[in-house]
């Protein structure tokens, strides 16, 4: 690991001004993410500025009926909140699909939403990687891609968002609030957090240097069957081949996020419409303009077969 | 307890050391008096952190680089605490801070300053055996005993999780309680890596400490 100079943040805009401030510098909540690649020097910050103590730590009600979420909630406390499990059970659910039990218990809200990817060659620092060194190249396409993105990708990454979380909190409509150093907050919708990769993959969200997440608020419940279907290599503790996250209304209408497959969690407000005729019209407009790869192509009917798994459970 | 030096490690004291471990064990202690020192590295930052070890107050200034498991082993000395894969996947580097299992190996030492940890050395000792512990010995709940200490802080965490009523993977629906079944523990310890294959002893070891509730969870 490089070596780095550490403070503790006691308050928000101070945190956010000395990341901003310093070169190189780096929020830290959770950790379990940021360490795991500093200690592989795919990370490398020279300052990190530890966020744990600015008290962002509740669930509360807005006045609009939805939830606040503290950024720095952690998973555990996330899916084992009472009306988190009543009224966005699908919250819960795509939670304890993700991680291990010690993972959860330190992983923050924010941190999840930063999580980058697991692409393999992202972690190889003797490959080439346009996310990890822009201009050095994508290793990934024509290499080993059976876990990587088919839609939303670009020439230059074929990386995807890794969370189930997040893939939750795109059918939930969830914002993203946010501090810059100046003071100024804004609130990013989740379709428009996570960056598709273009030309800059090396991006992978929307922040801007020394911007820090406070919270993350869902909107009032919408009520419905509220699912999430992960298909993976083993039956715990991996990351999603495809995931669905989907709440389904009793007349067969609904919302569906798909997880594993894109750079963001994907969903398509046209395909959604298209959730009373099936799966199958679902995903046909959902991933629309896919590019999968010989060894990714798997994902395309997946999805269908997962989507049709995750309709017959709500009709059950 | 008084407090213990650093262990001073270098390539050549630890091929030395394992060269000699016989009588290093039987003296009780690894000494690297032989090893040549190593050229001096560049002065590093220090930092002073505060917590509690076992019920212990530990003062320690470190490189902010160590990670609350090398402070454990390496600075005080509290080898239960096993490194494994050292990037959060194995598992062997459970303890618990503030009464939740996390893996030591990914969170800076630094970032613990006034917290109270648990590890293995604290849930139990030879002389007087945690119920799980003694449950891991009874049902062969190991092999070659690595990813143990690890296996048994989780396991003691996951039954007290299941009883608090968090959520897991394994529950048909998330609203409900969760109950102590086979199925719950198995989801729940997924995050323990047994390359010895123990983990349907581990289960049973886990039922048995859990007593009546997993009784009740079958009925």
């Amino acid at each position: 690991m490089k070596a780095f100079t550490y403070e503790r943040a006691k308050d928000a805009e101070s945190a956010a001004r000395a990341v901003a401030g310093h070169a190189g510098a780096k929020f830290i909540a959770g950790g379990t993410n940021l360490l795991d690649l500093m200690k592989i020097e795919v990370e490398t910050p020279t300052h990190l500025v530890d966020v744990q103590d600015l008290g962002f730590d509740k669930i509360e009600k807005t006045s609009d009926g939805g939830l606040r979420i503290g950024a720095l909630v952690t998973n555990t406390n996330l899916a084992a909140d009472d009306r988190v499990r009543r009224d966005y059970a699908v919250l819960t659910r795509a939670i304890v699909a993700g991680a291990s039990g010690q993972l959860r218990n330190k992983a923050s809200t924010a941190g999840n939403l930063l999580q980058r990817t697991r692409c393999p060659y992202f972690y190889d620092t003797n490959m080439a990687c346009n996310k990890r060194k822009p201009g050095s190249g994508c290793a990934a396409i024509g290499g080993y891609s059976r876990q990587l993105g088919v839609i939303g990708v670009s020439d230059a990454c074929i990386a995807t968002f890794p969370g189930d979380m997040a893939v939750a909190m795109r059918v939930l409509d969830a914002v993203i609030e946010t501090v810059d150093p100046s003071g100024k907050h804004r609130s990013i919708p989740i379709a428009e957090f996570h960056r598709l990769w273009g030309d800059t993959p090396h991006q992978d969200t929307v922040l801007a240097n020394g911007e820090l997440i406070t919270a993350v608020t869902l909107p009032r419940p919408i009520g419905g069957k509220h699912l999430y279907e992960k298909v993976r290599d083993r039956a715990s503790y991996a990351y999603a081949l495809v995931s669905v996250a989907a709440i389904i209304q009793p007349d067969g209408t609904g919302r569906v996020a798909f997880g594993g497959v894109a750079p963001r969690p994907w969903r398509v407000e046209a395909a959604d419409a298209l959730l009373p005729q099936g799966a199958a019209a679902v995903t046909a407009r959902a991933f629309q303009g896919a590019t999968p790869t010989k060894d990714n192509a798997f994902k395309l009917p997946l999805a269908t077969r997962a989507l049709a798994s995750v309709i017959a459970q709500a009709k059950a | 307890m008084p407090e213990m030096p650093d262990l001073e490690l270098s390539r050549r004291g630890i091929l030395a050391g394992s060269a000699a471990a016989a009588t290093a064990i039987a003296a009780g202690a690894v000494t690297s008096a032989d090893a040549a020192p190593l050229p001096p590295t560049k002065a590093k930052p220090m930092m002073p952190v505060k917590f509690k070890v076992n019920g212990e107050r530990r003062e320690l200034s470190l490189d902010p680089r160590t990670t609350l498991l090398d402070a454990l082993r390496e600075h005080l000395h509290l080898t239960g605490t096993k490194k494994g894969c050292d990037h959060g996947q194995c598992g062997a580097c459970t303890v618990m801070v503030d009464g939740v299992r996390i893996n030591s190996c990914l969170s800076l030492a630094v970032m613990h300053e006034g917290d109270e940890i648990t590890t293995i050395e604290g849930l139990g000792t030879p002389e007087k055996l945690h119920p799980m512990q003694a449950a891991f010995i009874k049902h062969d709940g190991y092999q070659c005993g690595y990813c143990t200490p690890g296996q048994i802080c989780s396991a003691v965490a996951v039954l007290d999780e299941i009883k608090r009523g968090v959520p897991s993977h394994a529950q048909a629906n998330v609203s409900q309680r969760p109950k102590v079944t086979n199925l719950e523990m198995r989801e729940r310890m997924s995050g323990n890596i047994c390359r010895c294959g123990a983990y349907s002893n581990i289960a049973e070891a886990m039922a048995e400490v859990a007593g009546d509730a997993f009784e009740e969870a079958k009925a």
